[in-house]
C-alpha cells in the first residue's frame, strides 16, 4: 500500500517547521521524540490535532503517540500561562528552602506546581537543578534565571506581572 | 588533518588573531547569570566600546570558573586578576585598571585552598577557552590525541591505553571504561553505535551541563576515539533538552569539527568515518538508565529493559552500542596525549584520576571542582569548601543523588573513592555533594529523595512502582508524627524489598537514601514517631 | 545462519534438566513441572519482566532474576522457591493489592481471576500495606466490553497483544510510575476507538477483572487463552 503524507491540522505557517523536523528523520516512526518536541517548542504544547497528525505523518499509533507525549514531563497537553515561574526544587535548593518559595506562590495564586491559574496568567512549575545551586535557591521568572530567591522576594516579582 | 597540520593550524589562529592586550573573560554559566553576569558583561563591552578600546581589550563570555556562590565572577588576563561579586557599576573601575593596580575590593584571592586543593583534567579548559570556538581548543592541544589515535594506533592500542589508565565510568556505577570498550569491540555485528549519556538526572548536580557549556569538543574528540577503537561510525549525544545552552554549543562544536574533517566522513584523511547526532532527553531521569535511554532514543517510552543482554551486544536498535557518561568521555583525550600511566598515578589504588563534584548545601564556597580520588571529604568541604558558614556545624553529606546516601561525621576522613563511599551506604555517583548542617532534618532528606523516585519511577516494575510510593506514604506519616514504631518496620522491609526486587538501577537504589539515614541518624526517625517531634524543626508535626 | 542449537544441562532446585539455549529459566521449569508464579509473562507474547514475581536465585549471582526472560546457561544452579523468594513474592502481590481497588466479593472476575488465585497459591493471608483507594474510571463505553481501571495491575498483556498479535495497537500506557494507566488510541473512550476490531483479544489475556465482556454471568466469564499458542504457531510455521 502507498503511503500518502497526510496534510498538516491548519495552514499555519508554523507547520513548516514541524514538517521539516520529520523530512530531516525521513518521516521514520522513530523520529516521534524528536518531532513533538518541535511541535512543542513551535506551538508551546501538544494539542490533540497535533497528536493525531504526526501519529499518521509517522505511521506510529496513537495510543503509542499518547504514551510518548505523556511519558516526559517536558512536553505539557496544556497551554502554558501568560508567564511562567520555574522554582527549582533540586537537593541544593531544597535543602536552603525552595519548599517555602512555592508553598508562597501556591497559597497567593491558588495555583498547584505544575498548574496554571484560572485566568491564565500565571504557570507555576519546578524544576531539578538548573545549574546554579551556588546561588540556591534558584527561580527562573519568564526565562531569566535569579538566585537566592526569598519567598517575599519571589512573591514581589510575581506581583509585578499580576499588577499588569 | 595530521597532528602536524594541527599544530599549523593552531599557530596560523593565534596569527591570524592577534591576542588582544587584554583580555576579560566573564562567566556567563548558569550560576552566574543568575546574579545578572550577562548585564555585568555588556556593562563591559559598552565601557570597553565608550573608551574605544576594542582592540586593546576584548571581553569574553566564558563557562564556569567554579566558584558559583561569588558570582558574577570573572578573569582578567594577562594579569590573572580574579574579581568576584562583579556588578555592572564596577565596569568602569575594572576597564580602567587594566594594566594597573587591580580593583582591590572586588579581588577574589586565586591562592585560597578552593582553587589551589583542585586538580583540573576534565575541567582544564573551562573558564579558559571560548566554547563556541574550535580553535580555541586546538590551541590547547585540542584533537590532537584523535590524531594520533588515527595516525598511529591500531583500536586495539587504544583499548590497552584506557585500559591501562583505570579509568572508570563517571556516569555512577564506576565500571572499568577499558573493559566495556573491549566488550563492544568483541562484539560482531555490521553496525556498532556509541552513545554520550548527557542526561545528568541528578536533581543536585551539573558537572556534566558544565563541561558542554565550557569545552564540548573534548566530550566529541573522546566520543571520536571511542568511536574509532570499538568499529563504530554513528555517534548520539542524548542530551537533556532542559540544557539548551548545551545543545546549541554541542550544535556549533559538530559543525564546527565537521567543517575542518575532524568528524564526519574519513576523519583526518583516514577510512575512519564518525557522525555524531544529538537527541534531546524530554525530562524523565530514568533515561539515564542505558536501556531506558536506548529506548527513548528509539522514540518510546523511556523504560528500562531487564539486563543481560547488555547495550554491549544488543543496544540501540539491537546493535551493540558502547554507553558512556560525558565526563567518561572528557577524560579519554587527556589520557591518550599523556598515557594511561600518567593518569593511573593520580588517584588511588583503584580509583583513579579526578572527579568533578558540584559542591552545593551548608557550604561557604559552593561550586564546581575536580579533585584528585582518595582526596578526603573533609579536605573538600573544609579546605575547598570553607566549611560551614554562620557558625552551624556538619552534619551529613549526601552524594549519589537519589541513588545515593547521607554520610556522617565520623566519615569525613574517609579517602573519596568508589569503594569506600559504597561502603559508607553510599555511592559515588555522578558527582552531586550536597552538605548539611543541623538545620536539616535527615528525615525530611530522605522523604525529599523518596519523593523524587516516586516522580520518576518509570512505572513498569511493580516494586518501584508501588513500592516507593508506599515508603513515601510512610516517610510523610513519619515527618507529620502520625507514625508508628511498626511503620518503621515496615519502611524497612520495604526497603530490603524494592532494593532486591526492582527492574532498573532506579528501583535498585531508591531505598538507599533511607537506609543511609536510618543507619547514621535513627535517632532522628524515632523522635518524629515516639516523642512527635522533629530535632532539626524541619518538620510540622500534625497534633 | 543455520547453526544448530545448543542444549545446556543446568540444575533447578537441584534437579539436572536441559533445554536449548534459546529458551528461558521459566520455560525450563515448566517443562519439567516446576511452578514459578508468573503474572505479566504469558505465553505467546513479548516477556517484559516487570512483575518480578518470577525472580529466582542463582548461584554466583548476587542479583536476583526474572525467569521469564533469562536464558539457561550451561551449568546454571537456580533456586525458584527460597523463603527470601516467598516472602518477596507476598509482597508484590500486596503492593498490587494496595495499588489500586481489589474487593473480590463484588468483582466480576471474583473466582477466575489470575492475581487472586496467585494469591491464595502464594499464601498470601493479608496485606500489611496500606490501601490506596485511587479514584478510577470504568469505561463502558465499547459495545462489548469493558475496562475497569480499579483492578487493572499494568501487566501490558492486553498492549502487546492487541499490538503484537491483533495487530492494531489500541492499547498503550499513558503517564508514568504510580500514575500510570492503559489507554486506547488518545486516552478516549474504548467505544469511540477508531483502531480497535473488537476481536476480543485482550479481554481474553487479562489476568483480572480490568477487561471484561459485557452482559455474561460470572460462571462464564473464564478467559479463553488457547488462541494464543496456535495463532504464535501458525505464525512461525509460515516464516
Ligand atoms: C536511574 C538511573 C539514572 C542514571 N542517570 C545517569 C545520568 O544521568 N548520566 C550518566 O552518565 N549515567 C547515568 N546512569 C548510569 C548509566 O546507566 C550508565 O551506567 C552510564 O551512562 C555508563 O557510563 P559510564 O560507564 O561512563 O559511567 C543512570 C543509571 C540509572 C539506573
Ligand atoms: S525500577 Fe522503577 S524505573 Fe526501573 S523499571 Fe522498575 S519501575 Fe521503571
Ligand atoms: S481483579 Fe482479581 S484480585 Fe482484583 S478484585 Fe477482581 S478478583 Fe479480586
Ligand atoms: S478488542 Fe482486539 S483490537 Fe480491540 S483493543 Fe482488544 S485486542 Fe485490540
Ligand atoms: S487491562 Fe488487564 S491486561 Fe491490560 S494491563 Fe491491565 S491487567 Fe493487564
Ligand atoms: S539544585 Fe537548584 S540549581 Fe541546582
Ligand atoms: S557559574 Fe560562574 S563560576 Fe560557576
Ligand atoms: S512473569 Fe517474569 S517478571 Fe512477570
Amino acid at each position: 500500500m502507498h503511503f500518502t503524507k497526510p496534510s498538516p491540522p491548519s495552514d499555519d505557517k508554523r507547520w513548516r517547521i514541524v514538517e521539516a523536523t520529520m523530512r530531516r528523520h525521513g518521516y521514520d516512526p522513530y523520529a516521534l521524540i524528536e518531532t513533538l518536541h518541535s511541535v512543542q517548542q513551535t506551538f508551546g504544547y501538544l494539542e490533540t490535532e497535533a497528536l493525531q497528525y504526526v501519529a499518521k505523518a509517522l505511521r506510529v499509533p496513537l495510543s503509542k503517540v499518547y504514551g510518548v507525549a505523556t511519558f516526559y514531563h517536558f512536553f505539557t497537553l496544556k497551554p502554558q500561562g501568560e508567564h511562567t515561574c520555574v522554582v527549582c526544587m533540586g537537593t541544593a535548593c531544597y535543602i536552603k528552602g525552595a519548599p517555602h518559595v512555592v508553598s508562597a506562590i501556591s497559597e497567593k495564586y491558588q495555583v498547584q506546581p505544575g498548574e496554571t491559574t484560572s485566568d491564565g496568567k500565571l504557570s507555576l512549575l519546578t524544576a531539578r537543578c538548573i545549574g546554579a545551586c551556588g546561588l540556591a535557591p534558584a527561580v527562573v521568572f519568564d526565562g531569566e534565571v535569579a538566585g537566592k530567591v526569598t519567598p517575599e522576594e519571589a512573591l514581589e516579582r510575581i506581583g509585578r506581572w499580576t499588577a499588569q | 588533518m595530521t597532528p602536524e597540520e594541527l599544530r599549523k593550524l593552531a599557530e596560523s589562529q593565534e596569527e591570524a588573531r592577534p591576542a588582544p592586550r587584554h583580555r576579560i573573560k566573564i562567566c556567563v554559566a548558569a550560576g552566574c547569570l543568575s546574579a545578572g553576569s550577562d548585564r555585568v558583561r555588556d556593562a563591559l563591552q559598552n565601557e570597553v566600546t565608550r573608551r574605544g578600546l576594542e582592540n586593546e581589550c576584548e571581553v569574553q563570555g566564558v563557562g564556569c570558573l567554579g566558584l558559583c556562590t561569588m558570582g558574577p565572577l570573572m578573569l582578567v588576563e594577562p594579569d590573572g586578576v580574579m574579581y568576584q561579586n562583579v556588578t555592572e557599576s564596577d565596569a568602569a573601575a575594572i576597564v580602567e585598571s587594566l594594566g594597573k593596580k587591580p580593583v582591590e575590593q572586588l579581588v577574589c584571592p586565586s591562592d585560597m585552598s578552593f582553587f589551589t586543593k583542585q586538580y583540573k583534567i576534565v575541567l582544564e579548559n573551562s573558564g579558559v577557552i571560548d566554547p563556541e570556538k574550535i580553535e580555541d581548543y586546538i590551541a590547547r592541544d585540542g584533537y590532537t590525541a584523535l590524531a594520533r589515535v588515527l595516525e598511529d594506533m591500531s583500536p586495539q592500542d587504544v583499548i590497552d591505553e584506557i585500559t591501562r589508565s583505570g579509568l572508570r565510568g563517571r556516569g555512577g556505577a564506576g565500571y572499568p571504561t577499558g573493559l566495556k570498550w573491549s566488550t563492544v569491540a568483541k562484539a560482531g555485528g555490521t553496525r556498532k553505535f556509541v552513545i554520550c549519556n548527557a542526561d545528568e538526572g541528578d536533581p543536585g548536580a551539573f558537572m556534566d551541563r558544565s563541561v558542554l557549556e565550557s569545552d564540548p569538543h573534548r566530550v566529541l574528540e573522546g566520543m571520536a576515539i571511542a568511536a574509532y577503537a570499538v568499529g563504530a561510525s554513528q555517534g548520539y549525544l542524548y542530551v537533556r533538552a532542559e540544557y539548551p545552552l548545551a545543545v546549541k554549543r554541542l550544535r556549533t562544536a559538530i559543525r564546527q569539527a565537521e567543517r575542518l574533517g575532524l568528524l564526519g566522513n574519513n576523519i583526518c584523511g583516514t577510512t575512519f568515518s564518525f557522525h555524531v547526532d544529538i537527541r534531546l532527553g524530554a525530562g524523565a531521569f530514568v533515561c539515564g538508565e542505558e536501556t531506558a535511554l536506548i529506548a527513548s532514543i528509539e522514540g518510546k517510552r523511556g523504560q528500562p529493559r531487564p539486563r543481560p543482554p547488555y547495550p554491549a551486544e544488543y543496544g540501540l536498535w539491537g546493535y551493540p552500542t558502547l554507553i558512556n557518561n560525558v565526563e567518561t568521555f572528557a577524560n579519554i583525550a587527556p589520557i591518550i596525549r599523556n598515557g594511561g600511566d600518567w593518569f593511573a598515578s593520580i588517584g588511588t589504588e583503584k580509583s583513579k584520576g579526578t572527579k568533578v563534584f558540584a559542591l552545593a548545601g551548608r557550604v561557604k564556597n559552593t561550586g564546581l571542582i575536580e579533585v584528585p580520588m582518595g582526596i578526603t571529604l573533609r579536605e573538600i568541604i573544609f579546605d575547598i569548601g570553607g566549611g560551614i558558614p554562620d557558625g552551624h556545624r556538619f552534619k551529613a553529606v549526601q552524594t549519589g543523588g537519589p541513588s545515593g546516601g547521607c554520610i556522617p561525621e565520623q566519615y569525613l576522613d574517609m579517602p573519596v573513592d568508589y569503594e569506600s563511599l559504597a561502603k559508607v551506604g553510599s555511592i559515588m555517583g555522578s558527582g552531586g555533594m550536597i552538605v548539611m548542617d543541623e538545620t536539616s532534618c535527615m528525615v525530611d532528606v530522605a522523604k525529599f529523595f523518596m519523593d523524587f523516585c516516586v516522580s520518576e519511577s518509570c512505572g513498569k516494575c511493580v516494586p518501584c512502582r508501588v513500592g516507593t510510593v508506599q515508603m513515601y506514604n510512610i516517610l510523610n506519616r513519619i515527618t507529620s508524627g502520625e507514625a508508628t514504631m511498626e511503620d518503621l518496620a515496615l519502611l524497612e522491609e520495604l526497603c530490603d524489598m524494592v532494593k532486591y526486587t526492582s527492574l532498573c538501577g532506579l528501583g535498585q537504589t531508591a531505598p538507599n537514601p533511607v537506609l543511609s539515614t536510618l543507619q547514621y541518624f535513627r535517632d532522628e526517625y524515632v523522635a518524629h514517631i515516639v516523642d512527635k517531634q522533629c530535632p532539626a524543626g524541619v518538620c510540622q508535626m500534625r497534633q | 545462519m543455520n547453526q544448530p542449537v545448543r542444549v545446556k544441562t543446568l540444575k533447578i532446585d537441584d534437579r539436572d534438566v536441559s533445554g536449548r539455549e534459546d529458551e528461558t529459566i521459566l520455560e525450563i521449569a515448566r517443562q519439567n513441572g516446576i511452578f514459578i508464579p508468573t503474572l505479566c509473562n504469558l505465553q505467546g507474547l513479548t516477556p517484559i519482566g516487570a512483575c518480578r514475581l518470577c525472580l529466582v536465585e542463582i548461584k554466583g549471582v548476587s542479583r536476583l532474576l526474572p525467569a521469564c526472560v533469562t536464558r539457561v546457561e550451561e551449568g546454571m544452579e537456580v533456586y525458584t522457591q527460597s523463603e527470601r523468594l516467598q516472602k518477596y513474592r507476598r509482597m508484590v502481590l500486596e503492593l498490587l493489592f494496595s495499588e489500586r481497588n481489589h474487593i473480590c466479593s463484588v468483582c466480576v472476575v471474583n473466582g477466575h481471576c489470575e492475581l487472586q488465585s496467585m494469591a491464595q497459591v502464594l499464601g498470601m493471608t493479608h496485606v500489611s500495606v496500606p490501601y490506596r483507594f485511587p479514584r478510577l474510571p470504568v469505561d463502558a463505553s465499547h459495545e462489548r466490553f469493558v475496562v475497569d481501571h480499579n483492578r487493572c495491575i499494568l501487566c501490558t498483556r492486553c498492549v502487546r497483544v492487541c499490538d503484537e498479535i491483533e495487530g492494531a495497537h489500541t492499547w498503550d500506557v499513558m503517564g508514568r510510575g504510580i500514575d500510570s494507566r492503559v489507554i486506547t488510541d488518545l486516552n478516549q473512550a474504548w467505544g469511540e476507538s477508531e483502531t480497535c476490531t473488537s476481536c476480543g483479544k485482550c479481554v481474553n489475556v487479562c489476568p483480572t477483572g480490568a477487561l471484561f465482556e459485557k452482559g455474561k454471568p460470572v460462571s462464564e466469564r473464564l478467559k479463553k487463552r488457547q488462541f494464543l499458542p496456535y495463532l504464535t504457531m501458525m505464525r512461525e510455521e509460515r516464516r
